[in-house]
Formats: C-alpha cells, structure tokens, sequence
C-alpha cells in the first residue's frame, strides 16, 4: 500500500468510480437534486395549485417570522425537547442495565428493545390511542379504583408518549453501543481511588458515553421534531406540530414554498444539533 | 472546502436544467376534449377508481366485470385534499375515475385536469333530479356527476344531552356538561362553517373581516374541544366518548339507537361528492360507461339503502324501500328541502384566507 | 448487578412501556366485540375478515414488491458504496453525504421527492416509492457493512492482489465473502426499514397502489377496526420469526468464515 505504482494509480481511480460512482449517481439524482429544488423554491412564489411561480420573492421567510408559525415551530421544538429527555432518563439506565447483563441475556435484551418496532409504526401508535381513550383500559383501571377518568387522549402528554414509543429504541441502541465499549477497569480504577459510585457515574462513565447520549438525542429529536402522523392521531388535531405544517403546505393549502422554508427550517435545527454533537464527540475524545 | 464547490454547481446546475422543463403546469394539459367511440370494446379498458372507504359496495368491481366487461380496481382515499393533492401533482396519477366533494371538482376543472362529461355516453343522466344539474360549483354538470349530497349539522346521542341542539351556537357556546365531549370538523370550509352560520355570513365568504370574527368564535371553543375530527365522529358518538359532533349527515349513524341528527336554524350548507373523469385517463370510455353504470337506480340505490346517504338520484330514490324511509325520514325530504342550504364552491385565490384560518385556529394553545 | 439495585426500576419501565400496548394488540385481535374496550369472548374472526379484505392484500403485495425491490438495489449501491469510501477515499464530506439520508427527516425526504417527481412530471407508481425507498436503504446498508470493514484484515486483499489477482477478482472472491454477514445484515435492516415507511411512500406513492402503511393509515384515520389488531399480531409474529432466523442465518455465516 505505501509504494505507489504509476499502474495502480489508475487502478485506483477506476476502483473509486466502480465502487462509489453508482451510489453518490443516485444520491445525487435522487437527494441532492431534490433537496436543491426544494431549496430553491424557498425564494419563489406560490403556484395558484402547487408548484411555483418562478418570481423571486423573500415573503416565504418573513412568513416564518410570524408568531404563528413560529410558535408552532418553538412548540414542536418544546415537545420534541421534552421526548428526548424522557427517552435519555429512560433508556441511559436501560442501556446500562443491558450493557452489565451476561452475554445470552443481553441478546435477548436486545431485541426485545427492537422487536416492538417490528410491528407497523401507525399500529403501534393506534395502540396508543385504544390504550389512553377514555373508555380504554387506563382509564377504565383509575376508575375501578375510584380516581375517576382523566382527559389523557388528545393532549401533549399523549403526542410525548407516543413519540417517546416510536422512537425509544433509537435513543437505548446507540447508548447500549456507547456504554458497551467503556472498558470496565476505568470504573474499577475510579472505585478503587475511593470515588462513590455516583461520582465515578458523573466523572468517568457519563464523560464517556457523551457522544452516544448525543447521538440518541439526535436519532429521538430529529424525527420527533419532524412526525406529524401521532400530532394528528394522538393530540386530536388540537396541536400541530411543524411536521403538520409542512405537510400541509405541501398537501392541503399547497404552498410548496412556505412548505419549503419549513423544512428548511427543520434542517437548519438538525445542522446545529450535529455540529454540537460532533464538538462534544471531540471534546470526550480529547478528554479521554 | 474545494471539493465542495463542483458538487454544489453540478447539483444546483441540475436543479434549474429539472425545474426549467417542468413550468406552466398549469395549462398545458387543458385542451379540447377528447373524441370518444361510443361503440368501444370495453373489455380491452380497465379503470382504476379512487373513492373514500366504505362509500361503495364491497364487491363493485366484479358487479362491473359482470355488466361492463372490463375490471375496475378502486383505491381508497381518506380525504379530498389527499387525492386531490395526488391529482395534482404532476405527471399521469393512474386515476381514471374520482370521487370529490364539488368544490374540490371546480378546482380541479379550473386546472384543465378534468375531462367534460359525454353527455351522450351517459344516458342515465336523466335519472338524476332537475336540482341536481344546478348546483353552483359546476351548473350543467359539465365537468362531475353528482354521487351523493348532502348537509352539515349537528349530530347527537339524545340519551346523554339535556336539550337536542337547536343552533350552532349550542355547539359554539357549549353547556357545561358538554365540555370535552364534542368535535369539530378539520377540513377548513367545514371547520369555519359554523361560526359562518353563526354570524349570519355565507359559507363561502371571503370578507376577512367576518372569517377574523368566525376565528374569534372557533378560538373561543377550542379549549372545550375532545378533537378536531372529520373520519371518527360516528365512533366516538356511539362509544360515547362524544356526544355531540358537527357531522354530515350520511355519516352521522342515525342506524344506532339514541342517535339524531339536526341542522341548526342558522342554516347550513349543501354539500355534494361528486364523480369526475381525469383527463389523463387513457380508459375515457370505460370511465363514462362506470358512471353511467353507477347512476342507474338499482345500482344507485344501493347508496340509501346501506349507508343511508343522500342520493341526486330521482329514478333510485323513488325505488327506495318505503320501510327504510319510514325508519329515516332525512332521506326521504325533497331536493327543495336541500336546497335552502348554501352550495359550497371553490374560492379560487381567496381560499388562503381559509387556509390560514384553519392554520391559525389549530396552532393556537 | 445487585449495586444497580435502583437501575431496575427504568429498566423494566422501559420493558413494560414498550409491551403493554403490544400485549394489548394481540390480547384484542381474538376479542369476540368491534369495540376494543369491552371483551365479548375468544373469536378468531377478525382473522378470517382480515384474510377477506381486499385493500389489505393489495396493500401488502404492494409492499413486499417495492421491499424487495428497493433492498435489491438498496444492497448493490450501498454495499459498493461502502468498500468506496472505506478503500478509495479519505474525503468526511463523502462520508457525510453517504449518511446523509439516514439522518435527515423522512418528511423533508419526501416533499424532497414529491417536487422532484413533480417538476420532471414522473408518472407516480410502485417505481417512484422503490426508488425513494433505496435512497435511504443503501444508506443503511453502506453504515452497516463499513462497519464490518472496519474490523476487516486487510492483508488477505494486498495478498490476493501481490498474487496477480485483477481488483475486481479480489473484490469478487476475497472481499465480497469477508463481508457478507454485514450485507445481509445490512440488507435485512433496509428491508424491514421500507415494509414499516410511510411518510415518503404517502407522498410518492400513486393513489392507486398504496402501500401497506397507506392502507393502515386510512383504516387508522377511519376508526377503530379490529382487523388492525389482528394484522398487527400476525406482523409481530412475522418479525419474531425473522428474527430467529436471521440470529440463525447470521450464526451461521459466522461460523463458515
């Protein structure tokens, strides 16, 4: 590998196209050129049915300023916030447990973790709905015991529930992964300096684990931020979320490019998400 | 940085060479309409349907094969606007016949997507009430063929409200006991309907003026809302997770003990789905063939007599069994009695204005 | 594992929260009544109705077809995708772009698509959601399967090569081999990615072929029907075997390297 031949230098250009042509090919066709278009339509005007006028026009971004859609915007933001948040409390110690657990159990763990997420996405989120109606089991259980029902359908906890159902194993899989490789004589060494469990907790196993607790973070809020599929089914249509909007700029009022400025709006939320997930995956290196 | 930058030019380069081609979509496909043989061999066309769930019998297709000839396959879709935006979205949608509320049809007709009716290919045409050419979003029944119509009101479990509604306002100002257990619609004209009526305003109003004082009264609502909902309220009426619901009247399940229907005396709209042929159908024969299949009584009838909706068909409507318009008399008033409703139609332009109103109302926490 | 005493408590909170909806799924697909809150006694019923309903069928086939179409092309570009970047490459931009559709959301994928299609006036079909669907698969694919390469020796390629063998017989008979639990791997993931997807099949799916997801979420939309119960147990069912015999599959493969 080190001496290069003029021949292979060849070789390896061919080697490049044959192996990475047909795929960047397609990503090229098939994603950068659609998500160019769609950042294109940004700057122009609505067609009367869809599409775009091809008039240059920046009343698309002013729009996005109206508290309107921007409190639609810093609303979903909120409820995607609080999802990751309870989806890192529950899966971290999830993660750990599955991490400590003897090799055959950890499997099984596993793909128990996995398995739900087999079933169909909008069958797991209808089970929700049976699940919080108010004649549904949840309520009929605080009834039995005389608590008397609770409005629990049709409200922010059940849009948090089920996004947090949706997308909790993506939050444990890259946890597990983080918490799996820390080597287990660091906490021993930290133990052994006379440090309490809690603080070899929050001085050697979280520093460590930091990029995969972003990366979860990540893989729950990107898509949380974005479903608008349990919004409608779970909250009642009484709260949309920015995923509602953009599909309803594209598929009801059609205004493909407010619609545009939306997501772009939902790209620009998840660029800064990666930028501070790799700074901090860069610092925990550095750290280590 | 520098491998960036040809990426960035073949990709934005790419772009504008797509979007260039793909202008002015609005007018090309409208032209003149198609010459259509009346003496086609059907049985070499198939169609493709696309109709809301449940709004057709189960075994439509094979009913077709046996009198038509040819096969029909029928797609489900939840709502106008899905189909519609499917419709409209460029390029052959694999759609021969649609089913849509009138309003929906204007707007589609307005974008040259719909093919005229052959009125000589559908002789059945007679069949249907002298009313039903007259309705506003397409007089004449030039472009659509109406399949059901109907209105919007209030539909109710008279076993668990004090009072039966009278007026929108009980559903806009609701009683105390009422609070979390009623629904509104979540299509935008339908939602702002009843604070319309309310007001006094038509339903297809454009003054912004009258849909700020109708987003006044929605918002005011909003809190005593279960849902917004336009698929389920039958279900939660009967499950009595609701009691009362703003509905259309062959969806609200009057079959079902307990439960009444009543149009508010502020009065309410008329609405109508309708059939249209696409344009793009390579099937236009076998198109016109199905609809005029389906305006002929008995198999018309099947409409009233199975999911107790309103049919613009006189020749169907007067084989109805007396027995089932005894137990339902809705569908046995006039047309004259519809048609104190107000026809819905598309607003062009000016539907933005609702369009926000509907953005507005469920953004608000 | 008893000083994790207090760790149990999320641990089988998790467990619970991910299984109480499932249990009830399957536990209401053999419940006699439509109304899912009240239990009118074992049926299997709402098997035989499901196995009736014409657009689940359709819905399904529709599914499987773009599926395994898309996993097929999903598996080639990826895997090729992958040896590239990991052998031919040391650009981070490259290596972002590959990962990039299986970051971003799926809505912005799909109206991505929709104005895509639209502005070059595709007729809408299965094809536009396969070809939507492989966007994100071979993305799948290239991470698992590089991941593999990752910890793959590299000497028996420079060995092969040193022996005279041409790249693309090295390729063929060395790599490909080496790499195989990871393309199936990465090849099953793609596949169970696209038979759950719905946002981008709802928007670049023609009306007339709906996939699965479309056909559920229409019925969804439409209330509580419990044929979706009894779909959703025979899909578990599905998963759970193919599981079982991927864990085999992949056993097995291991064990031939």
């Amino acid at each position: 590998m080190t001496a290069r031949q003029p021949a292979r230098v060849v070789g390896k250009a061919a080697g490049r196209l044959a192996t990475m042509g047909p795929g960047f090919g397609y990503l090229t066709v098939f994603l950068l050129v659609p998500l160019a278009l769609v950042l294109s339509y940004t700057v122009f005007r609505r067609g009367r049915f869809g599409g775009v006028v091809y008039e240059p026009t920046g009343e698309n971004f002013t729009r996005l300023a109206d508290p309107l859609y921007l409190d639609v915007v810093i609303g979903s933001v909120r409820l995607a916030a609080i999802t990751t948040l309870l989806a890192l409390l529950l899966g971290y110690p999830t993660a750990y447990m599955i991490a400590r657990l003897p090799a055959r159990w950890k499997v099984v763990a596993l793909v128990a973790v996995v398995l739900p997420f087999w079933t169909n996405f909008l069958i797991r989120t209808y089970a929700w709905i049976v699940l919080l109606n108010s004649e549904g089991p949840v309520n009929s259980g605080l009834k039995a015991l005389g608590l008397g029902t609770v409005d629990l359908l049709y409200t922010d906890g059940a849009i948090v529930a089920g996004l947090l159902y949706a997308y909790l194993p993506l939050m444990i899989l890259p946890l597990y992964s983080a918490v799996e490789r820390l080597d287990p004589q660091l906490r021993e060494a930290s133990a052994n300096l006379g440090a309490r469990p809690a603080r070899t907790f929050w001085s050697v196993t979280l520093p460590l684990s930091l990029p995969g607790v972003l990366t979860g973070c990540v893989f729950v809020f990107v898509p949380s931020l974005g479903n608008f599929v349990i919004p409608e089914l779970l909250g009642g249509g009484r709260r949309i979320m920015v995923g509602n909007l953009i599909r309803d700029q594209f598929l009801k009022a059609r205004d493909w490019p407010f619609g545009s400025v939306l997501a772009l709006a939902v790209i620009a939320v998840l660029v800064l998400l990666l930028f501070a997930q790799a700074w901090a995956a860069r610092r925990a290196g550095r750290g280590a | 940085m520098t491998r960036r930058v040809p990426l960035v030019v073949a990709s934005a380069f790419l772009a504008s060479a797509l979007t260039a081609c793909g202008g002015g979509a609005a007018t090309d496909s409208a032209g003149a309409p198609a010459t259509l043989d009346a003496k086609a061999d059907l049985s070499k066309q198939s169609l493709t349907i696309s109709i809301w769930d449940g709004y057709s019998p189960k075994d439509l297709p094979q009913r077709v094969k046996a009198k038509l000839g040819f096969d029909t396959k029928v797609a489900s879709h939840d709502t106008n606007e899905t189909i519609v935006a499917k419709l409209t979205a460029g390029g052959d949608s694999g759609i021969d016949v649609a089913f849509v509320s009138g309003q929906y049809a204007q707007a589609l007709n307005a974008q040259g997507l719909l093919e005229p009716i052959h009125r000589e290919l559908v002789p059945n045409l007679k069949n249907l009430y002298p009313e039903a050419s007259q309705l506003d979003y397409d007089k004449g029944n030039v472009f659509s063929v109406p399949y059901t119509w109907g209105t919007t009101g209030l539909c109710y479990r008279s076993d668990l409200v004090k009072t039966p509604p009278t007026s929108w306002n009980d559903l806009l100002s609701p009683a105390p006991e009422l609070k979390k257990k009623i629904t509104m619609m979540t299509t935008e004209r339908w939602l702002a309907l009843p604070a319309l009526k309310l007001l006094g305003a038509s339903v297809n109003t454009t003054d912004q003026a009258t849909l700020d004082k109708a987003k006044e009264l929605l918002l005011k609502v909003k809190p005593d809302l279960l849902a917004y909902d336009d698929t389920t309220f039958g279900d939660r009426l009967k499950s009595g997770e609701a009691v009362m619901v703003e509905a259309w009247d062959g969806w609200c399940p009057t079959s079902e003990k307990n439960v009444e229907f009543a149009v508010p005396k502020e009065g309410s709209d008329l609405w109508a789905d309708t059939m249209v042929i696409l344009k793009s159908s390579a099937n236009k024969e076998a198109a016109h063939a199905f609809v005029n299949y389906i305006l002929d009584p008995e198999v018309h009838g099947w409409v009233p007599a199975n999911i107790l909706y309103r049919i613009p068909n006189k020749a169907a409507m007067d084989k109805v069994d007396p027995a089932l318009l005894k137990s339902y008399p809705a569908l046995a008033e006039p047309p004259s009695e519809l048609l104190k409703g107000e026809s819905l139609i598309d607003l062009g332009e000016a539907s933005t204005a609702y369009t926000r109103l509907s953005t507005e109302v469920s953004a608000a926490q | 594992m008893r000083r994790h005493g207090w760790l149990r408590l999320p641990f089988w909170l998790t467990y619970l929260f991910l299984y109480a909806p499932i249990v009830m799924l399957v536990v209401m697909s053999f419940n006699r009544n439509k109304s899912p809150y009240s239990w009118g006694g074992f049926s299997l019923d709402w098997y035989g109705r499901l196995a009736g309903n014409a657009s689940i069928r359709t819905g399904l086939l529709n599914t499987l077809i773009v599926a395994l179409g898309s996993t097929a092309l999903s598996t080639v570009l990826g895997t090729l995708l992958a040896v590239g970047l990991a052998r031919h490459t040391r650009s981070r931009l490259l290596d972002a772009l590959s990962t990039l559709p299986a970051i971003l959301p799926d809505l912005v994928i799909a109206i991505g698509l929709l104005a895509f299609y639209s502005a070059i006036k595709l007729t809408l079909g299965l094809h536009s959601v396969l070809i939507a669907h492989t966007v994100f698969g071979m993305a799948f694919v290239a991470a698992v399967v590089r991941a593999r390469l990752g910890g793959m020796d590299t000497s028996l390629e420079e060995a092969s090569r040193d022996l005279g063998a041409t790249p693309l017989t090295t390729f063929v008979k060395v790599t490909l081999p080496t790499l195989a639990p990871g393309i199936l791997a990465g090849a099953l993931l793609a596949f169970t990615l696209s038979l759950d997807e719905f946002v981008i099949a709802f928007f670049t799916a023609a009306p007339s072929e709906p996939t699965l997801p479309i056909v559920i979420y229409s019925m969804v939309r439409f209330g509580v029907t419990p044929e979706i119960n009894a779909l959703a147990t025979l899909l578990l069912a599905v998963s759970f075997t193919v599981v079982i015999v991927a864990q085999r599959l992949t056993r097995l493969t291991e064990a031939l390297r």
